[in-house]
């Protein structure tokens, strides 16, 4: 790898800290990955995405700035990506699936606040996140009350947050406050970028982001087939990347990884043996490097075949309508593409249930493990209704964190759990 | 056909041999902060091959003794079962982590529950509690409480249990009443667990915990119904795992 430090040290990054991050997650990312057997040749693009996740990309990034163009961090799926793309933005969804900087960040809230929150808040106090440094403006979103009180106290250190106000419900009454709110989200992202937002940059903003959701669903799709033509992990990569990386490049890649998907299911050709048990995932957010859990199934000889997550479905399963001949009807469709998400965050949710019942049918998934991290309230809350609304397959639930502490019990229940879906068939 | 079963628990490993499906021998050692060496002295002068690891340090077994492995929750659904051939629910409570399990009529497992990472609960939370009251552990579980004063003890955590445990001694408390308290801390652990899965007859008791007379009586009396516990509870997995070990 090229010596990127000069740049790390434009950014602002704390050099020592950050070299033992890569370090850490350099050998995570060997013996979790590099170690996996019958690999499509087409992760060789992604493996380099994460040999260069702080350096080429960070270059990229880093010209386009100096370009003029705005960085945009953001957390949710909820942000419209296209508004910002339509603004000549460049959007990054935020790195926070590592425990870093807990006891910083335990300094402004409080201990028991879940993984994600604390790991975004850490990333930034610890130095240790270029995109966050590089951003110039970072919209967040009151999808749960951690996040909600988080993003204030966020905004008093990098004084760069701009929250988007989702509703709680689905009614017409939420529906309307939601178009209003990406409607004050389009005239923001003209202010900072000084551009306006035309028919023509939407439209453009929408294939390209619609491209890369057809071609998640593609890898999606190419899951179902038995034995799966790329395992949990790897996918679960490629759901991860597409937050960061640029986005046409992407879409070409995955792409590209697909084709090669198709021909390895039309040879029967697996990742894994035929006839394993298939899990399906449902839950919190996994967001990069958080492999913990996957890593696990994977490890006791079962394969992950879709994930009812941001990171995985949620992300990727409704497309933007295109057919729109104005920036107001562009907008309105661009809210109710985003509405359609259904988050635990929402009440009531009968929607998601639907969606988890959906994906066990169409990826003939032989278990469902319903992963929430700890102290994410509207999840693990759900998980009761998600349990009770699986009925044809075994369900457990899972709740952890991104510490390695509980891995000896985690494999415990995990085993057992592959066990049981075994013994079923 | 003759097969051993080893279970590597956090506090104990256990060995169970069995020949034509019927236990013959077993015996147990403390853990240790070398449990390989352990188990190689338990192994000594087993005349098997064909041996089957289960409990926490399974893998590690599995690595350098090159044995198979299946999980706790199956090793006991199986030795629970051929214990108590009528059982359809198993609680356990072991050194580091407590479950619950229920079975079909033909001891496949359809559900179970287990903690999540913390200890409160287990084994280890009384072995720590009954060191405070300066109980020896084997006599914990007998204990009557003395005065009949029913004290409420609020935190399973065993950070906090302990320093509730300590200003209860302050206040001047009857050790035997702490005990108890304690006791029903761990039992309503488990009954909560047991309410996330169907809870059938007959129910098994197995594991260390379940030579704790108190607690086996504080959750039949909360059932309602009678709970089994074998001679040996301690040795379940290992027979669970022997039992399997005959098969392939």
């Amino acid at each position: 790898m090229k010596d990127y430090t000069k740049m790390w040290e434009e950014i602002g990054l704390n050099l020592d800290a950050h070299t033992g991050l890569l370090g850490v997650l350099t050998d995570a990312y060997k013996s979790i990955y590099l170690s996996q057997k019958d690999r499509p040749n087409g992760m060789e693009y992604f493996d380099f995405v994460i040999s260069e996740v702080h350096g080429l990309r960070i270059e990229e990034v880093y010209e386009a700035k100096k370009e003029r163009r705005k960085i945009v961090g953001t957390f949710c799926v909820y942000v419209p990506e296209e508004i910002i793309l339509a603004a000549d933005g460049v959007c990054i969804g935020l790195c926070a699936g590592a425990e870093v900087g807990s006891s910083e960040a335990e300094r402004f809230i409080p201990r028991n606040t879940c993984a994600l929150i604390k790991a975004f808040m850490g990333f930034k106090l610890a130095g240790l996140c270029p995109y966050v440094e590089l951003t110039d403006l970072i919209v967040g979103e009151t999808t749960c009350d951690g996040k909600k009180k988080a993003y204030e106290i966020f905004n008093e250190i990098t004084k760069k947050v701009y929250v988007m106000e989702l509703p709680d419900m689905k009614s017409e009454g939420d529906r309307r406050l939601w178009l209003s709110e990406v409607r004050r989200f389009r005239d923001k992202m003209e202010e900072v970028s000084g551009k306006k937002i035309t028919l023509e940059a939407l439209r453009k903003a929408a294939s390209v982001v619609n491209g890369k959701r057809k071609a998640l669903q593609r890898l999606s799709r190419l899951r179902s087939a038995d034995p799966s033509p790329i395992s949990g992990l790897d996918a679960l990569l490629v759901n991860q990347i597409v937050f960061y990386d640029d986005p046409v490049r992407f879409t070409q890649m995955t792409n590209k990884l697909c084709d090669e998907l198709e021909d390895r299911v039309k040879r029967g050709v697996g990742a894994a043996e035929r006839g394993l048990p298939r899990i399906l995932i449902s839950g919190s957010p996994m967001a990069i490097p958080n492999w913990k859990l996957h890593s696990i199934i994977e490890g006791s000889g079962a394969v992950v075949v879709g994930e009812e997550s941001c990171v995985g479905e949620r992300n990727h399963r409704n497309l933007l309508d295109e057919n729109f001949s104005s920036v107001d009807e562009a907008l309105e469709k661009i809210a109710s593409r985003y509405m359609g998400i259904n988050c635990a965050c929402f009440t009531p949710n009968t929607e998601r249930l639907d969606d988890i019942k959906s994906l066990v049918d169409s990826l003939h998934a032989d278990g469902v493990i319903h992963y929430s991290l700890q102290f994410c309230t509207p999840y693990m809350m759900e998980a009761y209704k998600a349990e009770r609304a699986i009925t044809n397959v075994p369900f457990m639930r899972i709740e952890t964190d991104y510490s390695m502490e509980d891995i000896g019990q985690l494999k415990g229940r995990v085993e057992a759990f592959i066990e049981m879906v075994k013994g079923r068939a | 056909m003759r097969a051993a079963g080893i279970d590597i628990g956090s506090r104990f490993i256990k060995l169970a041999l069995v020949e034509e499906g019927r236990l013959v021998f077993s015996r147990k050692s403390e853990t240790s902060f070398s449990p390989l060496e352990r188990c190689y002295e338990l192994l000594k002068d087993v005349n098997t091959d064909n041996i089957m690891a289960t409990g926490y340090g399974r893998h590690l077994f599995e690595v350098h003794i090159g044995s198979r492995t299946i999980t706790e929750i199956k090793a006991f659904a199986r030795g629970a079962k051929a214990l108590f051939p009528k059982c359809r629910t198993i609680i356990d409570i072991g050194g580091q982590d407590t479950k619950v399990i229920s079975l079909d009529e033909k001891g496949t497992v359809r559900k179970f529950e287990m903690n999540d990472r913390c200890a409160a609960g287990t084994g280890k939370f009384l072995e720590i509690m009954a060191r405070n009251l300066d109980y020896p552990i084997k006599d914990f579980g007998s204990i009557t409480p003395k005065t009949g004063r029913r004290i409420q003890i609020n935190s399973i955590c065993t950070v906090f249990a302990e320093s509730e445990v300590v200003s209860l001694i302050a206040k001047g408390e009857d050790r035997a009443d702490i005990g108890v308290a304690l006791q029903r801390l761990v039992a309503n652990r488990v009954l909560s667990m047991l309410k996330r899965i169907p809870v059938e007859d007959d129910i098994v008791f197995a594991g260390g915990c379940a030579r704790n007379r108190c607690l086996k009586e504080l959750i039949e009396r909360d059932l309602g119904k009678t709970v089994y516990v074998a001679d040996t509870p301690e040795i379940t997995g290992a027979l669970g795992a022997a039992l399997y070990a005959t098969e392939n």
